[in-house]
């Protein structure tokens, strides 16, 4: 794909957004072929000529483009990950051209359930086709390809973040130098199918959901993604970390109430997640997005041997993982690092001591910034990046 | 693991210093070759030949704040231990599979032993001699388990449940049909002792026996 074919039009949210798909649609796992769409994305830092520095940040579930603007144009907060990437920091913007897309499906100014079918002129709705997590990546490449990127310096992300850095290697291990799969795994498990279905449930049993037409009917099901998120989130932390954060702690009172009442702190913070997550994404785009990672399993079409999707790579990998994960344990990020191990990759896998849960990886953790940035630094004098 | 006093003189002609039994096991690597350093610890070795001998190196180490040094200078390490994870490494993956002051430490020597011939194309093995001289006069005079600078840590909390000496080892090599490519003891300073065939003086006057292997 030419840069030439691109146009970028008017953002509704600030930032850069590329139309793709146009001379060559997408061709998405499910058989549909898809596009034009749109991604929107933001850079940091600068491409150098040789166009050796880019790295590629893939966000997470609920995740986003503005990785590490001072202010998000929604929340008004800082960026999910600006305490990894930023001017000096360990994916240093002073040095890499730093990109994160929106996925496909999307809330955020990629084409998603919520943007305008161009064939009805309403909402996608649940006419939007199913994505999967290798449609995302393979929506990135025309990203990269537009941008005239051959090989991207490194491909880094947790989470859902990280299935699509280990799609990357899969995929285009050629155009991955360096990966770093953080709290994820080659496969979704059943106990997080199962949560899922339960977010998804809940959204569907709002009835200001309509059947998926809330957006036409000018309605929000926000009862049903609060639910959704509420259940997620607790999956993201441990039961230390609730514990050390809310205890039994009442919330402004004495006494319980002997009511359905937020009595405890834990309620009230639980429902205050929900209340802002509505108010900055799409229940459709969760229905999607979920769905993705539900489906995402790296070893199907090798009839379970893993290694085999990693023959040949080689792509550095740094596998990362945090002890009290239960939503993505240490047990199958090992299971990646032993599948690149047999498969003669090139491998670093550690865990990091932590009581912060699934969401370590977005906070403050110093070891686990220290494994970072070794890392990076030393895949960075590999490849002759000053 | 155990703690061995450095020679410091043996490492003057290079810009880096590393202990000097692992230095011993440096000089014997090909440059440019692929090496797994099973049980790198903090990465001295595997670092010291990454950047001297530009091998292509990898670690397989048990403790996290191990694997974690290691990670954070840029070297590729896994996280694991001897007895269980070195079935994931595919047959002839490395030229070299060491395995310096590890062996003792493991639950199956002989398994180990073996993976490391499958996983190399040699190995190379360090392990403290108990048939040092000292070992037996513990044993012998005071009839206490050895302890001393080489085997610092009391019997009941030492990591090491296979202890050797050098004859017993180079019977298992025999028993397993390995070929010794080159053998060598150190003395308490660290000095290697070259005593040739002289198998049984090596064993009474060693501290630590150094083996490169082959099938």
């Amino acid at each position: 794909m030419s840069t030439a074919t691109n146009t970028e039009k008017r953002p509704p949210l600030p930032g850069h957004h590329m139309v793709l798909g146009e001379m060559e649609k997408l061709r998405l796992d499910s058989g549909v072929e898809f596009g034009p769409f749109t991604l929107a994305y933001q850079t940091y830092g600068e491409l150098n000529a040789e166009k050796s520095n880019a790295i590629l940040v893939c966000h997470a579930l609920t995740g986003d483009q503005y990785v590490a603007d001072d202010v998000h144009p929604i929340t008004g907060k800082e960026g999910w990950w600006s305490e990894i990437v930023g001017p000096g920091k360990i994916i240093d913007t002073d040095k890499y051209f730093v990109i994160c897309s929106n996925v496909i499906g999307g809330c955020l100014g990629s084409t998603g359930p919520k943007e305008i079918n161009p064939a009805t002129g309403k909402p996608w709705g649940l006419d939007f086709p199913v994505i999967t997590i290798a449609d995302m990546v393979r929506a990135q490449t025309m990203l990269i390809d537009a941008l005239g990127i051959d090989m991207l310096f490194a491909v880094i992300g947790g989470s859902m973040g990280g299935m699509q850095v280990l799609e990357w290697c899969k995929s285009y291990p050629e155009r991955v130098y360096a990966a770093a799969p953080i709290a994820t795994s080659f496969r979704h498990s059943a106990q997080n199918i199962a949560f899922h279905e339960v977010g998804r449930q809940a959204v569907m049993a709002d009835p200001d959901w309509c059947g998926g037409n809330y957006l036409l009917e000018g309605k929000k099901p926000s009862r049903g993604l609060a639910v959704a998120r509420m259940t997620a989130h607790i999956t993201y932390l441990s039961q230390p970390a609730l514990h050390r954060k809310f205890g039994r702690k009442l919330q402004n009172r004495g006494a319980i109430t002997y009511s359905f009442d937020q009595d405890f702190q834990v309620e009230s913070y639980l429902r205050h997640q929900g209340k802002s997550f509505v108010d900055r994404f799409d229940a459709n785009s969760y229905l999607y997005i979920t769905r993705a990672m539900d489906y995402f399993d790296l070893s199907l079409e090798y009839d379970g041997r893993l290694a085999e999707a990693f023959q040949g790579c080689k792509t550095r990998f740094c596998v990362v993982s945090f002890s009290s994960d239960w939503c993505f344990t240490t047990a199958e990020s090992r299971i990646v690092a032993h599948a690149l191990n047999a498969a003669s990759c090139n491998v670093s896998c550690v865990e990091i001591e932590s009581d912060k849960g699934h969401d370590a990886f977005l906070l403050d953790e110093p070891d686990f910034h220290m494994v970072l940035s070794g890392f990076i630094d030393g895949a960075a004098e590999g490849r002759g990046l000053k | 693991m155990n703690e061995i006093t450095s020679n410091s003189s043996t490492n003057a002609a290079h810009s880096d210093r590393i202990r000097v039994d692992l230095q011993l096991i440096a000089d014997m690597i090909e440059p440019g070759t692929r090496v797994l350093d099973i049980g790198c610890g903090d990465g001295e070795l595997l670092g010291y030949l990454t950047r001297t001998k530009k091998v292509d190196g990898r670690g397989l180490e048990l403790s996290n704040e191990g694997v974690r040094n290691c990670v954070a200078q840029g070297l590729p390490v896994m996280q694991g231990d001897a007895d269980r994870d070195l079935r994931d490494y595919p047959d002839g993956a490395f030229d070299y599979a060491i395995l310096s002051q590890t062996l003792q430490a493991t639950q199956r020597p002989k398994e180990v032993l073996s993976e490391l011939l499958r996983i190399g194309t040699k190995a190379i093995v360090s392990f403290p001699n108990f048939g040092h001289w000292r070992a037996r006069f513990d044993l012998m005079f005071r009839g206490r388990m050895p302890q001393n600078p080489n085997l610092p840590i009391m019997w009941y909390e030492t990591p090491n449940i296979h202890f050797c000496t050098v004859l017993d080892f180079v019977a298992l090599c025999k028993e397993m049909d390995l070929t010794i490519e080159r053998s060598m003891v150190l003395n308490e300073s660290g000095s290697k002792l070259s005593l040739g065939s002289q198998t049984r003086f090596s064993n009474f006057l060693g501290n630590q026996a150094l083996f490169m292997l082959s099938k």
